[in-house]
C-alpha cells in the first residue's frame, strides 16, 4: 500500500465562492518523499493547484504551509515526519489572507519586519576599511541571523493572528534583536524606544508555538526574552 | 510604536513588570491564607478576626488587593484587545472591567478597616 491520501486547501478566488478541500491520491512507491516531492506528483495530476517553491532545499523559504496541522516548509518535511495513518492534510499558512489555494498574501508579515528597521545603522563616521567586531560580539549573532522569512513561525502565533498590525511577531522580533545584540548598531535607543508599548514586544505569551515549527531551529521567543531584558535595563 | 489608551501602565513594558510583580504577591497571599488554614484546623471567628485585626495583615490584604486589582486590569485589557475588534464594544467593556475593578478595590478596603 503506498498510496497516499492527500487532502488540500482550494481556492480560486475568480471561480470558487468559498475554500474547500480537495482529495488526490498518490502513487509513492512506498518512497519516504518530502511533501514538496508530493505537491510536485499531484500538480502532474491538476495543473490548476497553485503553491509556490524555488530552492526545494530549506534556503528561499517560499514554502511555507500547514501540513497536517503544523507550520513547515514543504521541501524539507520528509512524509515520514507528519504523515499519520496515511493521510496528508495541506493547507496555507494559518491567519494571512489566501491569494489562491496554498498561496497566501505576506504583505503584512513584511510590514511588521520592515517596522523593525532590518539593516545596520550606525552613526559613527565609516572607518577606511570596514567596521570591525570581535569574535565574541559576532557569536552573538549566531541563532539570528540565520532567519529565512519563511513566516512559519508568526503564522503559529495566536498573538500574530489576533494583532497583525499591531505585535511585531516572532521572525520579526528575531531580527529585531539581532541588530539589537549587533556591537556595530548605534541606534539601541531608538530600536528599544520602538519596542516598548503593550503591543510590539508584549504581546508575546510565550507559548513558544515558534520554537515548536522554525524549520531552521531557531528560538524566536528567546529573542523575545532578551528584548525585555533590555527595555527592562534601559528603563528607571 | 503602538498608541495605547486604555491600559494600565501606559507602556508595555511598565505593564508586563506590573503582571509579573502581582503575580508573585498574589502567590505568596495565597500561599499564606492556605497555610493558615491549614494549621489552624478548627477555625474559630476569635483566631480569624484576631489575624485581620493586626496592622502588618491589613497592609498585606491590601497589597494583595491591589495587586488582583492591577492584574485583572492588565490581564483582562489584553483579553480585550485580543477579542473584540470592534471599538466602541471593546471600550465599553473596558470601562467596565475598570470600574468594577475599581468598586472591589474599594469595597475590600472597607472590609479591611469596617469591622
Amino acid at each position: 500500500m503506498s498510496t497516499l491520501q492527500v487532502s488540500i486547501y482550494r481556492y480560486n478566488p475568480e471561480t470558487d465562492s468559498a475554500p474547500y478541500m480537495q482529495e488526490f491520491q498518490v502513487e509513492t512507491h512506498g518512497r519516504d518523499l518530502m511533501v514538496l516531492n508530493v505537491l510536485e506528483l499531484i500538480k502532474e495530476q491538476d495543473s490548476s493547484m497553485a503553491y509556490r517553491r524555488s530552492c526545494r532545499e530549506g534556503v528561499c523559504g517560499s514554502d511555507g504551509m500547514n501540513m497536517n496541522g503544523k507550520n513547515g516548509l514543504a521541501c524539507v518535511t520528509a512524509l515520514s515526519d507528519v504523515v499519520k495513518n496515511n493521510k496528508l492534510v495541506l493547507r496555507p499558512l494559518p491567519g494571512l489572507p489566501v491569494i489562491r489555494d496554498l498561496v497566501v498574501d505576506m504583505g503584512i508579515f513584511y510590514k511588521q519586519y520592515e517596522r523593525i528597521q532590518p539593516y545596520l545603522q550606525n552613526d559613527e563616521p565609516a572607518p577606511a576599511i570596514e567596521r570591525l567586531q570581535s569574535p565574541e560580539d559576532r557569536d552573538k549573532l549566531d541563532g539570528l541571523y540565520e532567519c529565512i522569512l519563511c513566516a512559519c513561525c508568526s503564522t503559529a502565533c495566536p498573538s500574530f493572528w489576533w494583532n497583525p498590525e499591531k505585535f511585531v511577531g516572532p521572525a520579526g522580533l528575531l531580527q529585531s534583536y539581532r541588530f539589537l545584540a549587533d556591537s556595530r548598531d548605534t541606534a539601541t535607543r531608538e530600536r528599544l524606544a520602538d519596542l516598548e508599548d503593550p503591543f510590539s514586544v508584549f504581546r508575546c505569551r510565550g507559548i513558544m508555538n515558534c520554537v515548536a515549527v522554525c524549520p531552521k531551529g531557531l528560538n524566536p521567543t528567546r529573542a523575545i526574552g532578551k528584548i525585555r531584558e533590555m527595555l527592562l535595563a534601559n528603563a528607571t | 510604536m503602538v498608541t495605547n489608551i486604555t491600559n494600565l501602565g501606559r507602556s508595555g513594558l511598565s505593564d508586563w513588570l506590573i503582571q509579573r510583580v502581582s503575580a508573585i504577591i498574589l502567590a505568596l497571599y495565597t500561599l499564606f491564607i492556605v497555610g493558615f488554614l491549614l494549621i489552624n484546623p478548627g477555625l474559630d471567628y476569635a483566631t480569624w478576626s484576631g489575624l485581620f485585626a493586626q496592622t502588618w495583615m491589613r497592609i498585606f490584604s491590601l497589597l494583595a488587593f491591589v495587586s488582583i486589582a492591577a492584574h485583572a486590569w492588565v490581564g483582562l485589557w489584553t483579553v480585550t484587545t485580543d477579542y473584540l475588534k470592534h471599538t466602541a464594544i471593546r471600550l465599553a467593556v473596558q470601562t467596565a472591567i475598570i470600574l468594577a475593578v475599581f468598586v472591589f478595590l474599594v469595597w475590600g478596603i472597607q472590609v479591611l478597616w469596617g469591622a
